[in-house]
């Protein structure tokens, strides 16, 4: 699983990293390590799954995505302005006093943000109470919440997922970004994760694992949601923190960038041509 | 004041399927009713309130209006975070229903205090606080509750609290209530202190001396007219919490005198808590009065006051 994640990206995986730049150029700053490992999902999510209309983001029967790890938001940017959820344009003021994109999502000021998070931790109980609330009301949407492996540290990840198990929503999917590259340093080192699809497994979620930089490994597990009936899914992505920059490849100085000047901005454009 | 609270929940259920009731780990039998009778809507979670509080989050973010129980200092210590990005930034309205405000839990020590709720809630941009003085008026309060937009903390006596409310003053959020006129003192107080700010006015009329009391049972958003308005009628005002003495009620008054600053203000009297947790068991009345919040120092209070400034002979 973990051996051919370093493959080649196409066209889009290129283009969508390059509107990852361009934000991260409007700003300055950003964490081009923790968007650039979920490019490939939430395309996928985007382009394929979701059920939803950038003209009518407010719609009940909508699914629901939260990006519970906040700080990969460029990666969200790139695929809420891609789909013309708001200008493109909107990420040449990442950041900026007025702009309405800030290092960390916020459901007010952004059309297609579902929940304001940045805080870790938070993203998975907001998706029990959305997904209970569509059952209540007999709705289809289903929700979707990505945390990072540094997220799932948080104590209140495992209470949601107690509570996700209990209330057996199969309309839940919890999406964890498995780049094993926290802050501070490898998962392994800092707080050590394994045996997590057993974790999981052992919650109440039907767990896959699979490569998360492969698209269309990726369709054909998140085209048959549920995993398991009456259970919350869990899917694991393998993908490396940064893919797509050798440099920030696995590096975890690229976890966070401030200062970024104008030279350093071309020469990622040109390093993520080399993927092609 | 807390089955009544509960009960109250599903009253409002039963025409209003908006509203859902979550718990914690409540004790057996809690709402069993509403249970029996509308189990989609009845939720009782488990020992994970920083879950609960987000649960809550998400079917508000839906059009639920969530009514969240457990005890206060659960909800208030724990969940602060979840209740601050979750609850606050969002805006939106699940109410907090806190068990055992101030000195109700004494015999189970600090760990069940809530001695400084009010302080940590009402430090939070959007969030409303009540505390509401009997189980009459927790009534009034919660048929109005489920119109409060955003996010609420209701803070809960113990349970058989003597009625001192009046039905006549009725209960409007936001608006404290003047339960006796005005003199040259103002008592103001809220949840159970103001029965003991009755008290004690009562006791300072037998001395011919008039102390108003005024009910703040909203203290977020706080009623800052009326301090305003007798602030200029009242040598002394005088405030009674059950709290803490730091970011409660006194300092919000303080906060709005010192604000308004015209030329002649009374002096102001913070009674309360002291910066430390409390190191007694007991009863909530023993400590009532080790924290000198019982109507008898109340008077003592005035009193002392009145006599020092030479209003009354020593």
């Amino acid at each position: 699983m973990q051996n051919n994640i370093s493959g080649k990206l196409d066209n889009r995986s290129i283009y969508l990293r390059h509107l990852v730049i361009k934000g991260l150029a409007g700003g300055k700053r950003g964490h081009l390590g923790s968007a650039f490992s979920l490019i490939e999902v939430l395309r996928v999510l985007y382009d394929k799954v979701l059920n939803i209309d950038p003209n009518d983001p407010k719609n009940i029967n909508r699914d629901r995505c939260i990006l519970s790890k906040g700080h990969g938001c460029l990666a969200l940017y790139s695929l809420l302005a891609d789909k013309d959820f708001f200008n493109i344009s909107e990420l040449d003021r990442f950041c900026h006093f007025d702009g309405i994109l800030g290092g960390h999502p916020e459901a007010s000021k952004i059309p297609g943000v579902e929940a304001s998070t940045g805080a870790l931790g938070h993203g998975l109980s907001i998706g029990v109470g959305l997904a209970i609330s569509a059952k209540i009301q007999k709705r289809n949407s289903r929700i979707f919440v990505i945390m990072g492996d540094g997220e799932i540290n948080e104590g209140s990840v495992w209470e949601a997922a107690l509570s996700a198990g209990k209330h057996k929503l199969d309309n839940l999917t919890a999406i964890i970004d498995y780049n094993k590259l926290q802050s501070y340093d490898r998962t392994s080192i800092v707080q050590d994760l394994e045996p997590l699809t057993d974790k999981w497994k052992s919650f109440g979620f039907a767990v896959e694992e699979v490569n998360g930089h492969d698209v269309t490994e990726l369709e054909k597990l998140f085209l048959n949601l549920p995993l398991k009936k009456s259970s919350p899914s869990a899917i694991i992505l393998h993908t490396i923190k940064g893919k797509g920059i050798k440099e920030a490849e696995g590096n975890p100085k690229w976890h966070h960038k401030s200062k970024i000047t104008e030279s350093e901005i071309n020469k990622l454009y040109s390093e993520l041509e080399l993927n092609l | 004041m807390r089955k009544t609270c509960l009960d109250m929940v599903y009253e409002l259920a039963k025409t209003d399927d908006r509203i859902v009731f979550i718990g914690s780990d409540l004790g057996a039998g809690t709402l069993s009713e509403m249970q029996k009778n509308m189990p989609e809507r009845f939720f009782m979670e488990g020992v994970s309130e920083a879950n609960i509080i987000g649960m809550a989050a998400g079917l508000a973010m839906d059009g639920f209006i969530p009514y969240v129980n457990t005890i206060s200092t659960f909800i208030t210590r724990r969940c602060y975070e979840q209740i601050a990005i979750d609850l606050c930034l969002h805006n939106l309205p699940v109410k907090l229903i806190a068990n055992g405000g101030g000195l109700v839990y004494a015999p189970l020590g600090p760990t069940h205090l809530a001695i400084e709720d009010i302080a940590i809630m009402r430090s939070l941009p959007n969030m409303n606080i009540v505390s509401p003085s009997d189980a009459e008026e927790m009534i009034r309060f919660m048929k109005q509750s489920k119109e409060i937009k955003g996010p609420v903390y209701i803070r809960l006596a113990k349970g058989g609290d003597e009625i001192v409310s009046n039905p006549k003053n009725g209960f409007k959020f936001g608006e404290s209530i003047l339960m006796k006129d005005v003199g040259e003192v103002l008592i103001v107080s809220s949840g159970i202190t103001t029965k003991e700010a009755i008290y004690a006015s009562e006791e300072l009329s037998k001395e011919g001396i008039k102390a108003g009391v005024l009910h703040m049972h909203t203290i977020k958003p706080f009623d800052y007219k009326s301090i305003i308005k007798y602030s200029q009628k009242v040598k002394l005002i005088i405030s009674v919490e059950e709290h803490i003495k730091n970011n409660g009620l006194g300092s919000a008054i303080g906060d709005v005198l010192n604000d308004t600053c015209y030329p002649k203000m009374p002096k102001l009297i913070k009674l309360g808590i002291p910066d430390q947790f409390p190191d007694k068991y007991g009863t909530q009345e023993e400590l009532l009065k080790y924290y000198s919040l019982d109507s008898k120092s109340i008077y003592h209070s005035v009193m002392d006051f009145l006599k020092s400034t030479g209003l009354r002979a020593a």
